[in-house]
């Protein structure tokens, strides 16, 4: 048809692309950022990308929303009122660090722990750590202590790497996927691409869940657990799979320590390994039946050896899971399956398995020497996030999948879970955690780290915990993430010590980063006898105008991320994927407008300043211009830099001197940089001569780690004894019984400790989830993602929706022993019975974020933080101690151990229709404003319309 | 459908501007002077007001004007031609009328077929709508003429108004009648508008975004069943009974205008409820109907 | 022009897989971020009470009581169908909606939308929205200036909203290929058109959500008695069959 209007089809996108990295959420996708006349007009994945390849979620694509949200800070602030009155002046930069230099100097001289510096949603943690560390307070960690430290802990410490995104399934060969408590939780989009994948090919999704949205709305099956007792259900997986001998032998034999000997001897050596001469674990060798070396070429190892009254770590583990505890009948009512399904769960498992195995033809040979002809995988693979690790028994829960795994032979091997570089990496080429403190002097080493016993805990001489989060403490001896959910509360009651200056960097802990946020709110505001703040100084970073930012007395405006600079680390969180080692950068593909400077280029000049080693040259003056200074130039180790990529003359990679083209070379490459493991590594990596060899020389570390999955964990044994009264250091009494308990060194489940709450009449397990469309505060100022989720309602199961008669529009008073809410209800029948449920952080304070007041994210969002308390109710056992509400191996933020009761509340008996509880409206403190440009011009006639268009009808 | 002010002034004001038109160039009514000055400027004013309000529903009126070109598939498009065409075939008559100068009547009577046919364009924009079932019905446009025929024979007069008002309560009882089933008979369920059916009985679980839309404005409104009881009692006394019982009353032309404005007030009712109590079948994806 | 083109020579289109949609977002706002650019689609009170704007494309979620299985929920993206027989065309006064006969995509001429509404009213899919600043209508255009702009690298001609989509749930193609990845798609998995009864024959198609539920694995048969045998019997049973 000829009278078709012609239209431009070919219409160049942008003036100019430019390729950096995506940080709406923690996912780091690659991004091009278009651009036209200087400003920002489009962001779409990178395809080149080795995380998402192209793709690009819903918070990435409204990337551009965030440059221009209104509510930017714009320059640096000083309180002028009363904390938390949100009166702030505008201060000079120079100004500004001056006051923070005068704040810290006195406290790095005299008592470097009075300053406590935590990261929340740091992508930098190698500098941020590296510079605490040079301070020399103890008193450094980062957000992973109320995410989800179980996951990553508990998949170290027994096959040296993590779910989380440090591992990911075969997807290419995998037929049987089990996923146990994901929601949008790392890794984000890696993850949506391995569905759609599998999807794609027909494979077997399973989800177990107690929500079915997402991930699990789309898997095949779906069993909706009880919240906390995912544990005891794989155990019973496990019990079934080894009543019917469906495990791999061959594997368990060859590549974990089930075929070591376990003292069986009474006293302060029982249960850990026996060792030879040479203070080495054995094993014994089928062929001679005796003993011989772990590692040795050619051994046979015997999994069901006695040796001297020891017996192995096979036989502890088949006595411990055949036991009638486990068995499906047993457990069914508990996790709210039934053992039918348990049963099938475990049969499916073992089908795929051992039934449906594959073979890889790669020769490759061990680490003892052995040659091997092939590859033989196991297509079933898994992944689990935070709904199995943010309860208190979330780290045990975590060891009970891994050992699912190992014992269907599913890790490192083709079909099933695959370890990203730089993991697979024993506890052994971990450090230590690092605390003593000298004035004006750094730590000897980073602040976090694996312990392997009680003698590497953070203890000062009298007993009493080194770091103001008490990790690495006996209250939870394995904090690899420090606990920043405690740091508030301990400084507050001065427990173990009082500090003097909290530096936070985006963290939003007056809000929804904190248990029991009013409190919290009490505790930056409260003053002690003397009339001084109880916390005296406190130092903010963050970018937006958050709920945090009134409690703070000075802060400093960080850029948005198309802003800056920053590295995506080997030495930190890498871009890695099991085919690569990969690390990415920032760059400011936009000039920021405002006084405002990317963080770490701050925390670099205040670095400077306080003439911390590292940081200056030796004639005092700043050794890094700024970040990409940093990122560049600085080493690590000889030849070891923030990026592997572009190093010595360019062609140099791992391992090599700076070079000063090297952030060119990223930006070149597409802002990322890839070293491909070659083909005979790619699998039985942590036992797999060639990538041994690989890793070394790309510098992970400086020589072979080969290892052995930890079914039995040795480090947990030894605190397990400490608690039966062995061995020099010993934990305080109130504590021997739960870590008995909990260091048990094979994987156990016990019920989670919110559980007790269940006697108060709190039955109703309460829980949230991540959006995939919001992330956590930052997308409610996102004008197109407040669209999308700007509102939340508690979610409340058939069972309960019609026992109390709700209907549309009620609402729901939601109490627990830590609080109450008053929030908007909804129906969800792919629910479990007994669990109510919310998208995450969608509530916000009134007057932050550049919202307006009557937002409904200020008036019907709502959190769910209130009703959970930071401390575990006082008990007669605790004596008196305040214990966090943490997993008591990791001191993981215990989330989801959350117990309500939920009673209805008609709609016409809730008229004013505002969430509670409610807080003071924040004054706005100084931002950017504006926002996206208005059409004015079109404003007239829009006003216009509206007089005659509709009144906002019921929507 | 959300009853916008503007298409509801639109059609009940042009409809009973394009009627009376109807009548008076019909010769029902033969006016001559000031006096046929007057009721042509009525009947253009009723009319010309209808298609003014009807611009306030244009997001866009600069390009008015192209509203005229697909007068081949487009009833809007014919609406505009018809109602165009009728002013201006019937303005020689208005002139005749009110100067005397004796034009054949033929004019106004070929004016009347067009101002009725510009009622039935109007009609035809919301009965050709399939995905509002309650508009997409023969008796629509059957409602828009009888109000218009009613309009025009009271205000002309004509001593047969009563009668012509009662059809119009008859109609729109119909049209109630035959309404309240049309969604139902449609078929249409959030099964069918997913295709869900397939696997089971879908119901809303979060709406795509929590916040508000042109669709949500536009095209799904919900008004309360006890309501739209009321305001049918109040349309069906205030457009039909009451009028016609006013004009049997000895009232001359105070009984004419009274009537006319009470029928008015009756007919605003009315069309208000044909926009509101229409449902779009896009509610089902909101979850309004399941 | 608002009459339809009769066959068209290529029926481009989607396929939207609601066995694989996460119901994650990523196309909603991808397909803002392509049509907005900065002007194409607005926002009102965006930082307000009541935001509101001009989405193309849209994800509903729905839970789905199945009868003998648990409940589901379902994500369902919605979008313009671009149908063979259009009624948002036929009724527009102006011309300014159109079905391009080449492709059989369905698109507005802004230059002479009047922002009537009644194309949005005659859509029975909710595929139209009028901007509220320019108070001209908005619809999917399939990306008509991506899929032939030759200024994107090839892979990249394709809607933005396949482009991004991180499941692969959405297929871009031509329906009138009978060996098209789509068409093969929809053949093979049942892909089926929404309301079909109201006469507007789509292009776009859907995928069903597979089957769902436990598997039906052979049970698994107990080596044998553990607790007639003790775990002694067990280890030689098992450890026997190295």
């Amino acid at each position: 048809m000829n009278d078709q209007p012609r239209i431009d089809l070919s219409r160049p996108v942008s003036d100019e692309v430019r390729q950096t990295t995506c940080y709406m959420c923690a996912c780091r996708c690659g991004i091009n950022v278009h651009l036209k006349s200087g400003k920002v007009s489009y962001i779409e994945g990178n395809r080149d990308h080795p995380i998402n390849k192209g793709v690009l979620c819903a918070k990435g694509a409204s990337g551009i929303m965030q440059v221009t949200a209104p509510s930017r800070l714009r320059a640096p602030l000083r309180r002028v009122g009363p904390r938390g009155s949100g009166a702030f002046e505008v201060i000079s930069w120079d100004e500004a660090l001056e006051t923070a230099v005068s704040w810290m100097k006195p406290l790095r001289e005299t008592a470097p722990r009075k300053l406590a510096f935590f990261t929340g949603r740091d992508q930098s943690q190698s500098l941020t750590g590296w510079w605490a560390q040079n301070f020399g307070t103890p008193n450094y960690a980062a957000h992973g202590g109320f995410c989800s430290v179980n996951m990553a802990a508990g998949g170290i410490y027994t096959i040296g790497g993590a779910f989380w995104e440090f591992g990911q399934p075969d997807w290419e060969r995998t037929k049987l996927f089990v996923m146990f408590g994901v929601a949008e939780d790392h890794d984000s989009n890696p993850i949506k691409i391995g569905i759609g994948k599998l999807k794609a090919r027909g494979a077997r999704v399973i989800s177990v869940n107690p929500i079915r949205t997402g991930y699990s709305a789309v898997a095949d099956d779906w069993i909706g657990i009880t919240p906390g007792t995912d544990g005891l259900l794989i155990l019973s997986l496990i019990h079934c799979l080894l009543e019917a001998g469906k495990i791999d032998l061959d594997y368990l034999a060859q590549w974990t320590n089930a075929p070591l000997l376990v003292n069986g001897a009474e006293g302060a050596e029982k249960g850990l390994f026996a060792r030879n001469a040479e203070s080495q674990p054995f094993v014994i060798d089928r062929r001679s039946g005796h003993p011989s070396p772990w590692d040795g070429k050619g051994v046979q190892p015997d999994l069901g050896a006695e040796w001297q009254g020891d017996r192995t770590v096979f036989r502890h583990m088949v006595e411990e899971y055949l036991k009638p505890d486990y068995a499906p009948e047993t457990v069914a009512d508990r996790c709210g399956v039934t053992a039918g399904r348990i049963r099938a769960l475990a049969a499916e498992l073992a089908e795929v398995a051992f039934e449906q195995a594959i073979t890889l033809d790669r020769p490759w040979v061990d680490f003892r020497g052995n040659a091997h002809d092939a590859m033989p995988g196991r297509p079933v693979s898994f992944h689990a996030m935070r709904g199995i690790s943010a309860h208190s028994n979330g780290f045990q829960t975590a060891r009970a999948l891994h050992l699912l795994q190992i014992i269907l032979g599913a890790v490192e091997t083709p079909g099933g879970y695959r370890l990203k570089p730089p993991y697979p990496k024993p506890i052994e080429a971990h450090p230590t955690p690092h605390f003593v403190t000298t004035p004006g002097k750094p730590l000897t080493g980073p602040h976090l780290g694996y312990v392997r016993s009680p003698d590497d805990l953070a203890l000062l001489p009298d007993g009493s915990p080194a770091r103001i989060d008490k990790a690495f403490s006996w209250e939870n001896p394995f904090s690899a993430h420090g606990l920043m959910h405690m740091l508030i509360p301990n400084a507050h009651a001065g427990d173990p010590y009082r500090i003097d200056t909290l530096f936070l960097y985006m963290a939003n802990m007056s809000w929804n980063s904190s248990m029991n946020p009013a409190r919290v709110m009490e505790m930056l505001t409260e003053k002690g006898a003397d009339g001084e703040y109880l916390i005296p100084r406190i130092i903010y970073s963050d970018a937006y105008a958050s709920e945090m930012v009134a409690y703070a007395d000075l802060i400093l405006p960080d850029t948005t991320y198309l802003e800056r600079h920053d590295c995506i680390s080997l030495l930190d969180r890498p871009i890695s994927e099991p085919d690569a080692a990969g690390d990415a950068i920032r760059w400011p593909v936009l000039e920021p407008d405002r006084e405002v400077r990317c963080f770490q280029s701050v925390l670099l000049d205040l670095g400077a300043r306080l003439g911390l080693p590292g940081m200056v040259n030796e004639d005092g003056g700043a050794k890094f211009k700024d970040y990409a200074d940093y990122i560049v130039t600085h080493q690590r180790r000889p030849g070891v830099g923030p990026l592997m990529g572009f190093r010595g003359d360019g062609s140099d990679e791992g391992r090599g001197a700076p070079n000063p083209d090297q952030m060119e070379r990223y930006i070149a490459n597409g802002a990322f940089y890839q070293a491909h493991v070659p083909e005979a590594a790619a699998f039985m990596k942590p036992w797999n001569a060639a990538y041994q060899d690989w890793a070394v020389k790309l510098g992970f570390y400086e020589t072979p780690q080969p290892y052995l999955f930890s079914i039995w964990s040795e480090p947990m044994r030894r605190f397990q004894l400490a608690a039966e009264g062995f061995g020099p250091r010993q934990p305080p009494d109130h504590l021997r019984e739960r870590l008995k308990r909990a260091m048990h060194p094979l994987p156990v489940w016990y019920a989670p400790y919110g559980d007790e709450d269940a006697a108060f009449g709190y039955t109703v397990h309460a829980l949230t989830q991540r959006p995939m469309d919001m992330y956590h505060s930052w997308g409610s100022q996102n004008a197109w993602l407040r669209q999308i989720k700007g509102r939340n309602a508690l979610y409340l199961p058939t069972k309960i929706w019609e026992a109390q008669g709700f209907m549309a529009g009620d609402w729901a008073r939601v109490s627990s022993r830590a609080g109450v809410i008053t929030v908007p209800a909804a129906h969800m029948a792919a629910l479990n019975e007994n669990t109510v449920w919310t998208w995450n952080a969608i509530g916000k304070r009134k007057g932050t974020w550049g919202l307006d007041a009557d937002a409904p994210e200020a008036t019907t969002g709502f959190l769910l933080n209130h009703l959970i308390s930071e401390l575990l109710p006082d008990k007669a056992e605790h004596r008196g101690h305040r214990l966090s509400n943490s997993d008591p191996v990791t001191g993981q933020a215990a989330w989801f151990d959350c117990r309500v009761r939920v009673e209805r509340v008609a709609a016409e008996d809730h008229a004013r229709g505002l969430s509670e509880p409610s807080f003071p409206q924040l004054p706005d403190p100084p931002r950017a404003g504006g926002g996206r440009a208005q059409n004015f011009s079109k404003s007239f006639a829009k006003s216009f319309r509206k007089l005659l268009a509709p009144v906002e009808g019921k929507r | 459908m959300h009853p916008a002010p503007s298409v509801i002034l639109f059609s009940t004001l042009s409809g009973l501007g394009f009627g009376f038109l109807a009548f008076l160039g019909a010769g029902v009514l033969l006016p001559s002077g000031w006096w046929a000055f007057f009721l042509w400027g009525l009947a253009y004013g009723l009319a010309v007001a209808g298609l003014l309000a009807a611009t306030f529903h244009l997001g866009n009126r600069k390009n008015a004007l192209k509203a005229f070109s697909q007068w081949r598939t487009s009833w809007l498009s014919r609406e505009a031609w018809a109602s165009v065409a009728t002013l201006a075939v019937l303005a020689p008559m208005a002139l005749s009328d009110w100067l005397g100068l004796g034009l054949p009547r033929i004019i106004g009577q070929l004016g009347a077929v067009l101002a009725l046919f510009t009622v039935f364009t109007t009609a035809m924009i919301y009965a050709q709508i399939k995905a509002v079932p309650r508009w997409h019905l023969w008796l629509t446009p059957v409602m828009f003429l009888s109000f218009a025929i009613a309009a025009g024979a009271m205000l002309s007069g004509a001593v047969w108004a009563p009668l012509a008002l009662l059809a119009v309560g008859l109609v729109l009882l119909a049209l109630w009648r035959v309404g309240d089933g049309a969604f139902r008979r449609a078929g249409q369920t959030l099964g069918t508008a997913t295709g869900l059916d397939r696997i089971g009985l879908p119901t809303l679980f979060e709406p795509a975004h929590t916040a508000g839309n042109y669709l949500l404005r536009e095209m799904i409104f919900v008004v309360g069943r006890k309501h739209a009881r009321r305001l049918r009692l109040i349309a069906l006394v205030l457009a039909s009974l009451l009028p016609a019982l006013i004009l049997l009353l000895p009232l001359g032309w105070a009984g004419v205008t009274l009537a006319a404005l009470v029928h008015l007030a009756g007919a605003l009712a009315a069309r208000w409820l044909f926009f509101a109590e229409a449902e779009h079948v896009v509610g089902l994806y909101y979850g309004v109907r399941a | 022009m608002t009459a339809l083109p009769g066959a068209t020579e290529r029926r481009l289109g989607l396929v939207v897989d609601l066995d694989t949609c996460v119901g994650c977002q990523a196309c909603v706002t991808a397909c803002k971020g392509w049509n907005d650019q900065g002007h194409g689609l607005s926002d009102q009170d965006a930082y307000g009470a009541n935001p509101s704007g001009t989405f193309l494309n849209r994800v509903h979620s729905y839970q789905v009581a199945v009868p003998d299985a648990a409940p589901q929920i379902v994500n369902f993206p919605r979008s313009c169908l671009h149908c063979d027989d259009a009624p948002c065309v036929t009724v527009c006064p102006t011309g300014a909606s159109y079905k391009r006969a080449e492709d059989g995509i369905v698109l507005v001429n802004e230059d002479a939308c009047i922002g009537c509404g009644l194309c949005a009213w005659a859509c029975p899919y909710g595929a139209r929205e009028l901007d509220a600043d320019q108070g001209v209508m908005k619809k999917c255009t399939l990306c008509v200036d991506r899929i032939y702009n030759d200024t994107l690298p090839e892979e990249d001609r394709e809607p933005a909203c396949v482009r991004t989509c991180p499941t692969n749930a959405r297929h871009f193609g031509d329906f009138s290929d009978p060996d098209s990845a789509v068409s093969r798609l929809v053949a093979e998995r049942g892909g089926y058109d929404l309301m079909p009864e109201m006469g507007t024959r789509p292009t776009n198609k859907y995928l069903p959500p597979r089957r769902k539920g436990p598997g039906q694995p052979s049970p698994l048969a107990p080596l044998l008695d553990v607790k007639a045998t003790g775990i002694a019997g067990w280890l030689d049973r098992v450890l026997g069959k190295i």
